[in-house]
């Protein structure tokens, strides 16, 4: 760091202890010093604001990877098998159920419920139950931790995604990377702190699933795309090299300087450390997504340069390669961990299998299987998977009905169900091995230990040694937080 | 002072005492206008009592009987005995022992954060003080003060400097020095139109000697087109304009634009505040409300629409109706109203009933399309040309009024000409049918028809007989149902439908068709048409296939008789018996007539000739007045020279109508208009009692308009700009000073409650509110006024010296200096480049973006087709703005996502902001199109005088030497480089060459000059 930025870090934190509390809470502050390495975030939250009550977590997690299943994949196939189910395949819901229920799709005078025809195995020496699309989760039972009665209130997936995402379903709000960063700020130096992958093709929510809402932007997502230049604009123009864009820089710089005497605006500081780590991120991302120094053992553990399933049904896109991109978005995930990246968001948006289910739930359950065990035990490995948490949901699950749209005669896909589904959550300090609330013998609604998206925030926020109810910010005269107004850690899971 | 020593020696209670010091420093560094040492109610005891207790004694609870929100529940008795406070008497008041207390039964708060000693300090101060209850600052009214009186009069310019320096001399701080010229003209362009000045202005202003020289500018500023755009973007923040729906599917606004043009040209013409606020949010109630009133209702059609399949769309009304209710509430009174959705606000006095009254303003505000013209000037042109025909045609009418003993003998005797018999219908005789090939015509009994053999795709009948009368004037088609046809008929196809594309009479002496034309119709009729498929159809000459084609059908009443009258323009004359009658079929899939009947027709038909009711005029002995007024209309509808006319005007009308096009707005619902009910917990299906449309009880109270029980949006909007509502003209200034100084007189522009910031310029702030009233609530005389000031025009260095004492410059003893914001960050590299067009208004463009970001959304159905020419290079807010995938440019530098009203942008400093200016296309190309620009100004002939111009016309200023060198060296270097590179310098120069200078010393000068483009300077408004 050049001793202008130094000083100016210098002022800027002088700046920030004596206006503490007139817009940024002690976290901001801490943040915002930690993004420049000043201070650790703890030691920021405790010093100046004065909140007399750390988080009593230990911060055991520093990087999340969530993988997210946008569409809803049907967890009565996957995750949480139902014998009951099977059995009145074919009958009406039970009256004390369907009266309550409200559907988005589905005619409830008609529909019947479809029992799932997957077998389900133990795994591990726990005995986790994985269905038979997913035999290679199942080798890594033992690190992950099954919830099977997450609920949610949504039941549109954009909504829903945002619930997700954000903690509640409104516009503008911060996603969860989002909120880690702005808690804990970034580790890396030269890529950003957040950073969002996608395979085949897009969620419907767009950015606004990893939008930063009212927080500033430096805390959004950063898009890497899934080919050719990871990050926009990351290139050089046509016909300049490295050299002039280093000599481009420092005469930027040098002007800059000169204003910056002029006129002492911290701003031209802070203009100069960005255009210095957009310079670094040029190097710095393209090394990152340059996999020729990993082995092919390890390129071939997640399926990197896999074929796409030849029989592929319209519309399912097979010119996007998914199956390759998914698992190279896993590979890289790992690599930006290391490289101190705190929030990589990979999104996979082809679950919302309304009609038929069985054909494109198994071409995706194929798709991200392989992958994901491999990371979790190349995490695991590389003594990484402690300090790394692993996540894999959606906005939702699917109905234990079968979807009867009219003009269908037969029942081949599930509708939205908002009232229990499942997850799956690794490392950062969590539970291996554990399989986490009932849902009834159909699995329609949740019987035993109900867990609500903001009891899942609440607890990943935990990992990373942040109270849910003290990461804050204030906007519109509110104290936001990724919790809403809810939220509760569950202790349970924690190592 | 009852607090006790234990407390004090309590860690925790110190620890506590020492937080709240620094949050309150904080909130409240700077008191409205109050000692410091006083206790103020709406400074100090209301957020202590938001914090701590209202929780549970507030809008919503009562534990205990107790409310403590307002002064007369606070001190009445309650379940208790007791009196929770007693207004000068601390020993007294239960508040005080309870705040205190360690008994686990009667402390407050029974669990959570207890109050600090420095709280139950004021608190006990304050009751002391008597425990006045004051109105929030904001709920006040507006309190003009004098300005105060300042030393040096020197410094003052006009009013609003006395209100800023007075509060800087009791700090001891002399304010900035006026900012160089240079910088003044470059802040005023920034600031009031989004674009450099060029060189020549600058020159021209740093020249000027007059007194009025800074004025000038202004004025020219103010008045240039560019005022809008600039202006208008920050409206549109606020009313999430956007060109696509949000959610899942996203879809294209293709009208959205249009509400775009009319925010630009309203505030291009200096609409008043207060009325740019009713026709906005209520000009469809207005009176005689005109398109453009219509149009400005589309404010609240930007709220999303969520077509997702599935979805229950009462959910997503009730969503967009609870947006327009919160944005209205952010945008004119700076208060977040949705917390009071699901439950009475805590601090803001806004409760759950009264934040669904508001709702109930807009709850029966339906999602509608109105015709408006695609632009409103030149539909102005068409306007006024249709205004002289008409008055043309007006001084015809007089004309013939005064010339009747020309035209009424001639009418009198065409009236007494006219037959008066009755309608008569007769069979022809001597008949002949001819048909396609194949198809034979088999004559029936009842002198019909029954068509017979090949079934072809379409025919034409062509049926020729004899009348037995003269005089016919019309004829008579019967179609009849016959069981030898596939569902009975009358047509042809298995449904028994047909298609009359159109009929044609001719009529002779003999049977010599030769030189008979057709015969005019004017009008026919049917027992029963098909919808879409009327009579009429069947002689306006459009024949067509299928959908294409005109004519009768008479679907679904198939199997049945039917029968159309066809009724000549001019009877027949003597001696013309002989008709020729034709009815082609051209629809196509054998919708043929299958059986029918034809007959003439005598007498009068309806709707024939003179009307009954002029015959009847003519043929009486006296013509009165009235008589006269309504010949004179016939006779103007024969009248050639106003026919002409009439058909000029009709040909305007439709060149008029079709530069209309469709626009959502806004219209209040006229049927079965919705009750509006609390909804529990905000949720649309849980709705509980039913309220009437009002506002907020901490405002004036809002009044119907005459004649009227009841309040609507409109009064709602003019209750707003009443000026009596003291909130509105504060948060409206506010808005335009944070635009001129980057921070508000409250800093947290969106939140005027209890809970924001306070002003730090109270009495300021209630000036210019007045300010704004006065003038008519004029944005361009309040944005004048402050400009003119002292105050603004200081230089925005940054002063070490008052880091102490004025960090962030609340005070003003300086201008400030940030960022411009995203579209700006476009226009300014386009424009000192000189590739900006510089055309205002109209639809959105498409400049270039990558494909990655359109390609992640999941409406494939969307194409981001490329503009070209000079729509690539529009300011940045005409750059299409599909909400699931923004475009990154704009995004990156924080742009707001539309999604919600916005009244305060961010202005990050990121790398992946500066990855964009460095490389993306649209500044590289603007570094291309720079070089040019320098290379073709002649009077440049060397670089450092290139370098220079390139520099000027980037930040308004001569560069030092300095300067110059740190951009000469990388000229050098850059030259060096391109001299052993062709390859790389071709690619540099792009598609932009100079084509006086070799491709390596080119390439150099882009290379050179894209750093210029990223200068910090540059991208600042200083």
């Amino acid at each position: 760091m050049n001793s202008l930025a130094e000083q100016v870090l210098q002022s800027q934190r002088r700046e920030f202890l004596t206006t503490t509390a007139s817009g940024l809470g002690g976290m901001a502050l801490g943040s915002m010093l930690t993004d420049d390495g000043v201070l650790c975030a703890q030691e920021a939250v405790d010093a100046p604001a004065g909140s007399g009550n750390p988080s009593q977590y230990e911060a055991k997690a520093k990087a999340c990877i969530f993988i997210y299943m946008a569409g809803a994949p049907s967890q009565l196939d996957l995750f949480d098998p139902k014998p009951k189910l099977r059995e009145m395949h074919g009958e009406k819901l039970p009256k004390s159920i369907l009266d309550k229920a409200r559907f988005a799709f589905i005619k409830p005078d008609s529909a019947t419920l479809m029992g799932s025809p997957r077998k389900f195995t133990k795994h591990g020496e726990s005995g986790m139950e994985f269905s038979d699309w997913l035999p290679n989760l199942g080798s890594v039972a033992d690190d992950l931790l099954m919830v099977r009665s997450l609920h949610s209130e949504e039941f549109n997936h954009h909504p829903g995604q945002l619930m997700m995402q954000c903690g509640v379903s409104r516009f503008g709000m911060p996603t969860m990377g989002s909120w880690i960063n702005y808690g804990l700020g970034s580790e890396s130096k030269n890529l950003p702190g957040y950073v969002v992958l996608t395979a085949g093709r897009g969620s419907s929510g767009g950015a606004t699933l990893y939008q930063s809402g009212f927080l500033p932007s430096s805390y959004g997502g950063v898009l890497f795309r899934n080919q050719g230049e990871p990050i926009l604009n990351l290139a050089n123009p046509a016909g300049l090299p490295s050299e002039l864009q280093r000599a481009g820089l420092d005469a930027l710089k040098s002007f800059n300087q000169r204003r910056y005497q002029e006129v002492h605006d911290p701003e031209i500081a802070s203009r100069i450390a960005s255009y210095e780590l957009a310079n670094r991120m040029q190097t710095a991302a393209p090394e990152l997504i340059d996999l020729s120094n990993e082995s092919q053992q390890t390129l071939d553990r997640y399926g990197v340069g896999r074929p796409e399933p030849e029989k592929v049904w319209r519309g399912s896109l097979g010119h996007l390669k998914t199956y390759d991109t998914f698992a190279r978005n896993c590979l890289l995930a790992r690599r930006m961990v290391e490289r101190g990246v705190r929030f990589i968001n990979i999104i996979h948006a082809s679950w919302d299998q309304h009609s038929e289910l069985d054909f494109h739930l198994q071409h995706n359950a194929e798709c991200v299987d392989q992958p994901i065990a491999a990371l979790i035990k190349d995490l695991k490995e590389r003594g990484m998977l402690d300090s790394t948490m692993v996540v894999w949901g959606s906005e939702f699950g699917r109905t234990p009905l079968g979807e009867n749209r009219p003009g269908r005669t037969s029942n081949t896909g599930r509708d939205h169900h908002p009232f229990a589904y499942s997850m799956l959550l690794a490392g950062g300090g969590l539970k291996g091995g554990m399989t986490y609330g009932k849902t009834d013998e159909i699995g329609w609604n949740v019987e035993e230990n109900p867990v609500h998206i903001n009891d899942l925030h609440a607890t990943m926020l935990s990992q990373f040694g942040l109270d849910h109810l003290k990461l804050t910010y204030r906007f519109q005269g509110r104290d936001f937080r990724l919790t809403d107004v809810g939220g509760k850690v569950i202790d349970d899971w924690i190592a | 002072m009852i607090i006790s020593k234990a407390d004090l020696n309590n860690p925790r209670w110190l620890l506590n005492c020492f937080a709240v010091a620094v949050l309150s420093l904080g909130c409240w560094l700077h008191p409205v206008d109050a000692a410091d040492n006083d206790v103020l109610f709406t400074r100090d005891i209301q957020p202590l009592l938001a914090k701590h207790c209202l929780l549970c004694h507030g809008v919503d609870d009562s534990e205990g009987g107790l409310q403590l929100h307002q002064s007369d529940l606070a001190t009445r008795e309650v379940d208790s005995g007791h009196r929770a406070i007693v207004p000068g008497k601390i020993e007294q008041s239960e508040l005080l022992k309870r705040v205190v207390s360690d008994d686990p039964e009667l402390r407050m708060p029974p669990d959570g954060e207890r109050l600090s000693t420095g709280e139950i300090q004021k608190l006990s101060d304050w009751i002391e003080q008597g425990a006045k209850w004051e109105v929030h600052w904001a709920y006040q009214p507006l309190q003009p003060a004098s300005p105060p009186s300042v030393t040096d009069e020197a410094l003052v310019r006009n009013e609003i400097d006395r209100y800023v320096i007075a509060k800087l001399q009791e700090l001891d701080i002399d304010p900035s020095p006026e900012a160089d010229r240079p910088t003044l003209i470059k802040r005023l362009h920034y600031d009031l139109v989004g674009l450099p000045p060029s060189p020549a202005e600058v020159r021209d202003f740093v020249s000027d000697t007059s007194a009025d020289a800074y004025e000038k500018v202004v004025r020219r500023l103010l008045a240039s087109e560019h005022f809008g755009e600039r202006w208008g973007r920050h409206w549109l923040d606020m009313a999430r304009y956007a060109d696509s729906d949000g959610y899942e599917k996203d879809n294209h606004r293709a009208d959205a634009w249009r509400y775009r043009d009319w925010v630009i040209r309203a505030i291009n013409r200096d609409m008043p505040f207060n009325q740019f606020t009713i026709e906005q949010l209520a000009g469809d109630l207005l009176p005689n409300a005109g398109v453009d009133q219509r149009l400005a209702t589309a404010f609240h059609r930007q709220t999303l629409t969520n077509t997702e399949g599935g979805t229950d769309q009462e959910q997503w009304r009730v969503a967009a109706v609870m947006d327009r209710t919160e944005t209205v509430g952010t945008v004119w009174m700076g208060l977040s109203v949705g917390c009071a959705r699901c439950h009475s606000h805590k601090y803001d006095q806004i409760t759950h009933q009264e934040y669904y009254q508001l709702y109930s303003y807009f709850n029966n505000a339906d999602e509608v399309t109105a015709e408006v013209p695609k632009s409103s000037s030149i539909t102005a042109e068409v306007e006024s040309e249709i205004n002289s025909i008409e008055i043309e045609l007006s001084r015809r009418k007089q004309e013939l009024a005064k010339s009747s003993d020309q035209w009424l003998p001639d009418l009198r005797l065409q009236a007494a000409r006219l037959a008066t018999e009755g309608v008569k219908y007769h069979p022809l005789d001597s008949v002949v049918v001819r048909g396609p090939e194949g198809v034979t015509f088999k004559r029936l009994e009842d002198g019909s028809y029954l068509v017979e053999g090949e079934n072809p795709e379409t025919a034409k009948y062509t049926i020729e007989g004899l009348t037995p009368v003269d005089g016919v004037s019309g004829v008579r088609l019967e179609v009849l149902p016959d069981e030898s046809l596939s569902a009975k008929g009358p047509g042809r196809t298995s449904h028994g439908n047909f298609v009359l594309n159109e009929i044609r009479i001719r009529a002779s002496a003999s049977r010599d068709w030769k030189d008979q034309g057709q015969r005019k119709l004017v009008t026919a009729t049917a027992d029963f048409s098909q919808d879409g498929w009327g009579v009429k159809g069947a002689f306006d000459g459009v024949e067509g296939a299928g959908k294409e084609g005109t004519g009768w059908a008479i679907s679904p009443k198939f199997g049945y008789e039917h029968t159309a009258t066809f009724a000549l323009a001019d009877q027949l004359d003597d001696g013309n018996r002989n008709l020729q009658i034709v009815l082609s079929q051209t629809y196509g899939g054998q919708h043929t007539i299958g059986r029918f009947r034809i007959s003439a027709i005598t007498g009068r038909l309806p709707g024939v000739g003179m009307d009954e009711e002029i015959r009847n005029l003519l043929v009486r002995d006296q013509i009165d007045d009235a008589a006269m007024q309504r010949l004179l209309r016939y006779q103007q509808d024969q009248d050639t020279a106003s026919l002409k006319l009439t058909d000029q005007l009709s040909e305007l009308i439709k060149k008029r109508d079709s530069q209309l096009m469709k626009v959502r707005v806004i219209a209040e619902r006229q049927k079965n208009p919705r009750a509006t009910h609390v909804l529990k917990r905000g949720e649309f299906k849980q709705p509980m009692e039913q309220v009437q449309t009002g506002t907020f009880t901490t405002l004036p109270t809002i009044r119907p308009r005459e004649g009227k029980s009841t309040t609507d949006r409109l009064d709602l909007a003019r209750w707003l700009v009443s000026g009596d509502n003291p909130i509105v003209a504060r948060v409206t200034v506010n808005h335009v000073w944070k635009h001129l100084f980057g921070v508000g007189i409250v800093p947290t522009v969106n939140d005027f409650g209890v809970r924001g910031d306070a002003p730090s310029h109270f009495a300021l702030l209630d000036f210019l509110a007045e300010h704004l009233i006065a003038s008519q609530w004029s944005r361009k005389q309040l944005i004048e006024t402050i400009v003119l000031s002292a105050t603004y025009r200081q230089s925005s260095r940054h002063r070490p010296e008052l880091f102490e004492v004025d960090p962030n410059n609340r005070w003003l003893h300086r201008q400030n200096r940030y960022r411009v914001e995203a579209e700006v960050m476009r226009d300014i590299a386009l424009a000192a480049s000189g590739l900006l067009s510089r055309k205002i208004g109209g639809p959105s463009v498409f400049p270039p973006i990558p494909p990655s970001v359109t390609d992640l959304t999941y409406n494939s159905g969307f194409k981001w087709k490329q503009s070209e020419g000079e729509d690539r290079y529009r300011r940045g807010m005409y750059t299409y703005f599909k909400r699931t995938a923004p475009h990154p440019n704009l995004i990156t530098f924080d742009c707001p996502d539309s999604n919600v009203t916005n009244v305060k942008r961010d202005r990050s400093n990121t790398p992946i902001g500066a990855l964009v200016t460095l490389n993306n296309e649209t500044f590289v190309e603007a570094s291309q199109a720079l070089v040019q620009r320098v290379f073709s100004d002649e009077s440049l002939d060397n670089d450092q005088a290139r370098l220079r111009q390139a520099i000027e016309l980037c930040v308004a200023r001569v560069p030092t030497r300095e300067e110059l060198a740190d951009f000469e060296t990388l000229l050098e270097r850059s030259r060096d480089w391109y001299g052993e590179h062709s390859d790389d310098a071709k690619a540099m120069v792009g598609q932009r060459p100079v084509e006086s200078i070799d491709v390596a010393d080119n390439a150099a000068w882009v290379a050179t000059l894209r750093i210029v483009l990223n200068l910090d300077e540059f991208i600042t408004r200083e």
